[in-house]
């Protein structure tokens, strides 16, 4: 997890990418932000506990990943070698939960008793939930009223895992409005309760926490192709919306150069409509949740609403990593709109048998627009960060069809 | 603020939001605090994610907002306050996306122009605050905030980058929470005097003559908020009634800070 031997070194020490990120918070927060900072630098060296991470996710989430070769799409896409990284075939569904495991055991070495988590699409809540229930902490998870509504599958699954969904109704009533209401809830029980980001956005260090805990996927995608096609490849996609999957691909290639990297956010109804979830292509530089990064807001400060099909890119900031690696160029940013990302979830299913998240289809949908004008022998890597069962019912609902 | 703790008066800072219930009922309504005994008003600027802010400035920030309430509004009814009154000191407090968007060399020029002599930006520490510091030195202070939860050293860093007074947070929680704790506040002042002589204001969770009194006996001052705020909240319809309320509401404040 080291960046060492790295030409990359990013985040500074106060944890700043570049001129994002920051630990921008209530005073309240300061000393856990510090004791988390201090554990965490702490953990990164000792191998009890990188070990006890490393058997944690081959035993109970399944890893390693698949890096599995999608014929079928490939041919029908009619040019690269398309891979997909199969997060979605990890325990809980969705490359969430290596997050999850890494956090609750630093809760369990803290001796907090009790998690909170926020969340969109529900699959944060339910890799929180899971380990929460595997370590026997007390769990909260924030849910925006919207959000409860269009991912009912995943509130119930959270409540059989003995967590409290708590309906947040301020705001947008979306994930960015659980996380405020997730932090409320952090700086009034803050001794003995952690809380589990979700992404890579947050105050310093949860960016670089989250990032590492996530570099799994790139560094079993790395070794991977290697073994397989004997090469790096040539592009990683993925989607983001806070970009935590995004950022645990791409990391483990930043010092590849010549490994492209795309990240894929929310155009929602399009770009030109203002109807989007997309802060690193239509967003301003500003500071919310934690860190400074591409936010969309208005002239005034005030945070726009986002819109997506999926739930969990509906966030109108973006990990401060992603900010940075968009300035330096070393990542690109575009966007799919709902009905793109509509078109890779039926174009998944049907080549290749997998039923992808709505928000991993945004991803596939890149793919399949950019496929055909790519070399035969180019390799893309595309992140399948999650399946898609959470979202039959809003795909059943697009068709007119009610379950 | 020094002038105050030279005559030996607690400082009383009463704050409302900007545009809460309507933008035509904000001037009237700081007057009425200042008539009632506030020594300085804080004017909330309205943020759509109020991370700190528990329900009830929640709701009065939904509310500004509703109404279309902007930045310029904000300094438009400090302008028109100084109007009457060019002696009371005017706080802003709000969130640093406000200054984001503008920049800090706008913001501190714009607020500055207005008549605005402090700043409380709730998610700005003080190790961030360089810039916008150098743009307001001289004209205004940016009020830093300390906690039960700040260690000594911490403590030591704050007071160090603080000018004007330090806002101590008397609990653990969001605005307007209530389970505020005498003996702990007593405690954390205790240790803030240790490492400076700026004066010490209590805030979150003072929500009546009782808690200032008590809390005031240990402190230089007391920050009254959301029990304001939910006051005006309680005439909703009736705005006119306003100012008569605050006025009463800030004397039965007051009194009470000056006997404990």
């Amino acid at each position: 997890m080291s960046d060492s031997g790295s030409n990359y070194a990013q985040p500074s020490d106060d944890g700043h990418f570049g001129t994002h990120g920051g630990r921008f918070v209530a005073e309240t927060l300061v000393h856990a932000l510090d004791d988390l900072s201090a554990l965490y630098e702490s953990v990164k060296l000792d191998p009890v506990f990188q070990d006890e991470f490393a058997e944690d996710l081959a035993r109970y989430v399944g890893r390693p990943s698949p890096l599995y070769f999608a014929e079928r799409l490939s041919k029908h896409l009619g040019g690269a070698q398309v891979y997909l990284k199969r997060e979605d075939l990890n325990h809980t569904g969705a490359h969430k939960v290596n997050n999850t495991i890494g956090q609750a055991l630093l809760a369990k070495r803290m001796g907090k008793p009790r998690v909170i988590a926020e969340t969109g699409a529900g699959q944060h809540g339910v890799a929180t939930a899971t380990v929460a229930a595997r370590l026997d902490l007390e769990c909260v998870v924030y849910m925006g009223e919207e959000d409860i509504r269009r991912q009912a599958l995943n509130v119930y699954r959270m409540k059989l895992l003995g967590a409290e969904v708590r309906s947040v109704r301020s705001g947008s009533r979306t994930l960015k409005d659980a996380m405020n209401e997730a932090l409320r809830d952090w700086v009034t029980h803050v001794d003995d309760t952690h809380y589990i980001i979700g992404t890579v956005a947050g105050p310093h260090p949860y960016p670089v926490m989250v990032r590492d805990f996530q570099s799994v996927i790139g560094q079993e995608a790395r070794s991977q192709c290697l073994q397989y096609a004997g090469r790096l490849p040539d592009v990683l996609v993925a989607c983001v919306g806070g970009g935590s999957n995004a950022i645990g691909l791409f990391h483990p290639f930043i010092d590849d150069v010549d490994v492209r990297m795309v990240g894929v956010e929310a155009a929602g109804l399009g770009l030109d409509t203002g109807r989007h979830a997309a802060p690193l292509n239509e967003g301003r530089v500003g500071v919310l949740h934690g860190n400074r990064t591409y936010l969309m807001s208005d002239e005034d400060g005030q945070v726009l609403a986002t819109h997506s099909i999926s739930a969990g890119l509906d966030y109108p900031g973006v990990g401060p990593e992603h900010s940075y690696l968009k300035d330096i160029g070393r990542a690109e940013y575009t966007a799919v709109t709902d009905d793109e990302a509509m078109e890779g979830f039926r174009l998944l299913n049907r080549t290749e048998g997998i039923l992808p998240a709505l928000e991993s289809s945004h991803a596939i949908a890149w793919v399949a627009r950019h496929a055909a004008s790519m070399r035969s022998d180019d390799i893309v890597i595309v992140n399948l960060s999650g399946r898609g069962d959470k979202d039959i019912h809003t795909v059943a609902g697009i068709d007119g069809i009610e379950l | 603020m020094t002038e105050l703790r030279g005559a030996g008066r607690k400082a009383l800072v009463a704050y409302i939001m900007t545009g809460d219930p309507t933008l035509e009922q904000t001037v009237p309504a700081m007057r009425a605090l200042v008539r009632g005994g506030a020594d300085l008003v804080e004017l909330g600027i309205p943020f759509s994610d109020p991370e700190a802010d528990g329900p009830i400035i929640q709701a009065a920030a939904e509310r500004s907002l509703a109404n279309g309430v902007r930045f310029e509004d904000v300094l438009a009814q400090v302008r028109t306050f100084r109007e009457f009154d060019d002696a009371t000191p005017i706080i802003l407090m709000g969130y640093l996306n406000t200054v984001e968007r503008m920049g800090s060399e706008v913001f501190a020029a714009r607020i500055i122009d207005a008549g605005v002599d402090g700043l409380i930006m709730v998610n700005l520490p003080p190790e961030e605050s360089a810039a916008l510091t150098e743009h307001l030195r001289g004209c205004a202070d940016i009020v830093f905030l300390a906690t039960p939860t700040s260690t000594d050293e911490r403590l030591a860093s704050i007071a160090e980058l603080a000018n004007g007074f330090l806002y101590y947070v008397s609990l653990k929680g969001t605005t307007g929470a209530g389970h505020i704790e005498v003996d702990s506040v007593r405690d954390n002042v205790a240790r803030i005097r240790g490492v400076t002589d700026l004066p010490v204001l209590a805030g979150f969770g003072i929500k009546d003559a009782d808690t200032a009194r008590s809390i005031g006996r240990y402190t230089d001052g007391v920050v009254v908020g959301s029990a304001i705020v939910n006051a005006m909240a309680e005439l909703e319809g009736q705005p006119e009634r306003i100012p008569e309320r605050l006025q009463t509401m800030l004397g039965d404040l007051r009194r009470a800070l000056d006997e404990s």
